[in-house]
């Protein structure tokens, strides 16, 4: 899947990788990220 | 020369509180949606022995170590404890009549009303309790149906019946009606129990107390200060704490942890003796996994209201207490970033680097404690593992353990959640009663508390919080 | 997933399309990670929210899958995902989303 000119629904965790660094990372390899979240489960 | 602050008691209740989940934040949205989901929670839920024996929860109240849980087998719901005793070594369980009696007791407003079958339960199941007993007092039920008419609020209920209505307070004011006056109340009363158990276990006078940090996260006031009052001073009245004042510290599930540390720095800067550090159970927390739990068959088990509280002094001459090391204290900054490696480099990393100490310098660590046996069930996996196995994994990055040792960190250094998911309470304070045992025994020199709190969700920042203190014998 | 969450996931696929859409996630084990796929696929297997009975079938990657790493920046990536790669059970998280994705 290459994430280049991709519309980016980013779904993070706090414990794991938060949705602000999804978008980072998404962003990093060339995609709109139109969408980034962090679930907080506690 | 001024004084070394110490942890020197803590306490720590559960309210068994069947009736009041479905009040809870996430059963009252869903059954208003689908009413048949009631009665299936209601057939979910676990009686009075069950919650005793439940093996987390005797772990919370000190009768079993957290070593000792890891080796029960899941589900823990069917291992029960045989011959559970509801008190603790500190802490305490209470029966629903209970709870309603020590509202009663605390409601100075007159919100909240009986019947007497109810208040005379009540009475009976709080015979040991030393405060404003009188108090506990029921209206017959032809006085209760008329106050349910006539008022806009909430029934209260016990073994199927209608025992109580706690009334709106204020019928254009969103921060009084009777549902937020209810998680208010709740975590005033679950408070006050866990406030006056720490005293008589520490054998300090009410009146010696100088000042109450409540770090619960229900938002007292009224329309024009909704969430900016304060609970301390509430709950220091209820038990006697006549010479003291208080203040709330806010900061999501990491206010426990924040207040500590406030608190031990107001005591070795001498501007108090001694501080309490309190916070009351989350009425919105009940059932909030309650649809997981009925998809996979499993008891309701956010069932309890769970309380705590500690009291903060100068470290005895007897070396009684967990000293409060200050100068490890540990921030996660507005600029240090949000991933899991900047929070833990900020947390744990840091303060140990800048006092010549290594992460295997840590006896045990106490991050999020919540049992995984209720976060399971809806996906949202086992917390404080995942947490320790980050931990852990900071600990190869450092080059500390090689990868294979992962395992054996979590192993020595963690231990399993047994927490009730009661929102600040389980983020590592949990543990500092099993942490002055241990340290009284011989058998732990040093823990780092480790908290986190999830700012983002109040939607004014994307930020996460998070700090961190040690504790030496 | 958080039900207000899926209400927006849902919107934004009605309202500009799923083409080229692409849903990345971040969990740190494979149960939550499977269920989070499943939503976005299949709909949401809890019937609880907005997805329920609704099979978006979404392209779903997570962020430790090899074929998503490396299309990322290095050093971004190390900060910010590395400690997870060591913590967690990659293999198993990448087999879930991949049996929702396939």
């Amino acid at each position: 899947m290459d994430l280049r000119g991709r519309r980016v629904v980013a779904i993070g965790e706090r414990e794991g990788v938060t949705g602000p660094s999804l978008k980072l990372l998404a962003e990093s390899a060339g995609a709109d990220v139109v969408f980034s979240v962090t679930q907080c489960f506690v | 020369m001024s004084p070394t602050p110490a942890i020197l008691h803590a306490s720590y209740a559960l309210a068994h509180a069947p009736d009041l989940v479905r009040y809870g934040s996430k059963p009252v949205r869903e059954i208003g949606r689908d009413p048949s989901l009631r009665p299936r929670i209601t057939e979910a839920l676990r009686p009075w022995d069950e919650v005793v024996a439940y093996p987390p929860n005797q772990v919370f109240i000190g009768n079993l170590a957290p070593d000792a849980l890891a080796s029960i087998p899941r589900p823990w719901y069917e291992n029960r404890i045989e011959s559970a005793d509801p008190a603790g070594t500190f802490g305490r369980m209470v029966t629903q009549p209970a709870l309603y009696g020590l509202m009663k007791l605390c409601d100075d407003f007159d919100l909240l009303a009986i019947d007497g079958e109810l208040a005379q339960q009540a009475g009976a199941d709080l015979v040991d309790f030393d405060h404003r007993r009188g108090r506990i007092t029921g209206v017959d039920p032809a006085e209760l149906r008329t106050m349910a008419a006539e008022n806009s609020g909430l029934d209260i209920h016990q073994d199927g019946r209608r025992a109580g209505f706690i009334r709106t307070a204020h019928d254009q004011d969103e921060a009084l009606t009777a549902s937020v006056l209810l998680e208010n109340l709740v975590s005033k009363a679950t408070a006050v129990l866990a406030v006056s158990d720490l005293l008589r276990s520490a054998g300090v006078a009410a009146d010696e107390i100088d000042y109450l940090l409540n770090c619960g996260e229900e938002a007292v006031g009224d329309r024009y200060q909704r969430g900016g009052g304060s609970l301390s001073k509430a709950v220091g009245e209820v038990v006697g704490c006549v010479n003291a004042t208080g203040s709330d510290i806010k900061a999501f599930c990491s206010a426990p942890v924040h207040a500590l540390i406030a608190a031990g720095a107001l005591v070795a800067a001498g501007v108090h003796r001694y501080v309490v550090v309190l916070g009351g159970g989350s009425q919105a927390k009940l059932g909030m996994k309650f649809g997981a739990h009925l998809r996979n068959g499993v008891p309701v088990m956010e069932d309890c209201l769970a309380s705590m509280a500690f009291l903060v002094g100068p470290a005895g001459a007897d070396g009684e207490g967990l000293r409060l090391r200050l100068d490890l204290a540990g921030k996660h900054p507005i600029g240090a970033g949000s991933s899991p490696k900047a929070v833990y480099e900020a947390l744990v990393v840091e303060p140990l680097v800048r006092s010549g100490l290594r992460m295997t310098d840590i006896d045990k660590y106490a991050v999020e404690m919540h049992n995984p046996e209720i976060t399971e069930p809806g996906g949202s996996g086992d917390v404080p593992r995942t947490n320790y196995r980050t931990l852990a994994a900071m600990a190869v990055l450092r080059r500390e353990i090689g990868r294979e040792e992962i395992g054996s960190f979590v192993a020595e250094r963690g231990m399993p959640g047994f927490a009730p998911t009661q929102g600040h309470i389980p983020a590592g304070v949990p543990y500092l009663g099993h942490a002055l045992e241990a340290m009284r025994s011989g058998r732990l020199d040093r823990a780092m508390i480790v908290a986190k709190g999830s700012l983002f969700l109040g939607r004014m920042t994307q930020l996460v919080d998070g700090v961190s203190f040690v504790v030496e014998r | 997933m958080d039900l207000e969450d899926q209400a927006n996931v849902n919107r934004l696929a009605e309202t500009s399309g799923t083409d080229d859409m692409v849903v990345l996630l971040g969990q740190p084990d494979a149960n939550s990670a499977g269920l989070f796929a499943e939503t976005v696929t299949r709909g949401d297997p809890t019937w609880a929210g907005p997805l329920a009975g609704v099979p978006l079938g979404l392209p779903v990657f997570h962020v430790l899958e090899p074929e998503i790493k490396e299309q990322m920046d290095g050093d971004l990536y190390d900060e910010h995902v590395g400690l997870m790669e060591l913590s967690a059970d990659v293999d198993e998280i990448i087999k879930w989303v991949a049996v929702c994705r396939d």
